[in-house]
């Protein structure tokens, strides 16, 4: 029995270690899943004059998608937003962060525009209260405003089929 | 992402090269105090750097938070919190206390304690052998398969 224990424990470190080889250090869980989304009031991107108080957006599930024109992996991101919310109705607000309004504007007349509303985090508040720390970053707000679900990186359709539509009740 | 990753690491590493942000301080304690709430953060974005070093970003943005809560005459707990409630506690470096990271913490003192008990198992388990190798070499030996048997 005790011969068998240097090898025995060796087996179980190499286990976890190569468990922790699989694990991605750049996903860190958010501590906001499951609880209120955090409030915001900002400008409009695409009409400063108004204002996006997502206050106002309680009683429909939405996503909140975190983006900016200098980011190349928001770039790659956006055809499957596009896609998947013109297929299935779904409420997408852009929060765009710490950008060129100007060049930001530029960049949706490119690549499209499935946003219901755009806020303007100019100074990364809104994105700090959110605990985001990358680009594109996606939360999933339920019609109580509780955040459900936050994807660190570009959405994949794959993200969308067995994450997003399920907690909102889309049939895909 | 990946690239980006990259790039901010090796500016990260050329961190020494040039001075962040100074910040308005009122006096050197203040200073001292903000170097150590701002060193107790981790980086999200370089992960291996707390935000007094990072220049990251967003690292900068939680520097001039930090530095604004203080000055609204926030603790240094309240400060952590606001953290935590928004990154995890994986933005603390000293991890808190708490059932969850109980293994984390004392982990390492069950790893120790278990190897000086097999330890001390182990030497007292060869001390007992050679008493009795001593002991059955004194008698006459019991047969021809006796391991101990001591050869003339």
């Amino acid at each position: 029995m005790m011969r068998y224990l240097p090898i025995a424990v060796f087996i179980a470190l190499a286990v976890l270690l190569f468990v922790g080889l699989g694990l991605d250090p750049k996903q860190v869980p958010s501590p906001l899943i499951d609880k209120p989304a955090p409030p915001f009031n900002l400008p409009e991107l695409r009409d400063p004059t108004q204002r996006v108080d997502n206050k106002a957006l309680l009683g429909t599930p939405y996503l909140l998608n975190v983006w900016g024109s200098w980011c190349p992996a928001c770039r790659d991101e956006h055809p499957v937003v596009v896609e998947f919310a013109r297929r299935h109705h779904l409420t997408v607000i852009g929060l765009n962060w710490k950008d060129d309004p100007a060049t930001a504007m530029q960049w949706l007349q490119r690549f499209g525009d499935p946003y219901s509303a755009i806020a303007v985090d100019a100074d990364g508040r809104t994105a700090i209260d959110y605990g985001v720390y990358g680009a594109p970053e996606t939360f999933l707000i339920d019609a109580q405003g509780i955040i459900r679900y936050k994807k660190i990186g570009p959405l994949t359709p794959d993200d969308f089929e067995r994450e997003v539509l399920p907690r909102i009740g889309v049939k895909s | 992402m990946i690239r980006t990753c990259l790039l901010w690491c090796l500016l990260c590493f050329s961190a020494a090269a040039f001075a962040l942000d100074p910040m308005p301080f009122k006096d050197r304690d203040e200073e001292l105090r903000f170097q150590d709430i701002t060193r107790e953060l981790r980086c999200l974005v370089c992960q291996n750097q707390n935000i007094a070093d990072s220049n990251a970003d967003l690292a900068r943005d939680l520097r001039l938070e930090v530095f604004e809560m203080m000055r609204e005459g926030k603790s240094d707990d309240e400060i952590k919190t606001f953290m935590t409630e928004r990154y995890g506690d994986f933005v603390l470096y000293r991890p808190p206390m708490k059932p969850s990271t109980w293994l984390l913490w004392f982990g390492p003192f069950l790893v120790l304690l278990a190897g000086g008990f097999l330890l001390i198992r182990h030497i007292r388990g060869r001390q007992r052998a050679r008493a009795e190798a001593t002991s059955t070499a004194a008698t006459p030996s019991t047969g021809p398969d006796d391991p101990n048997e001591m050869i003339p």
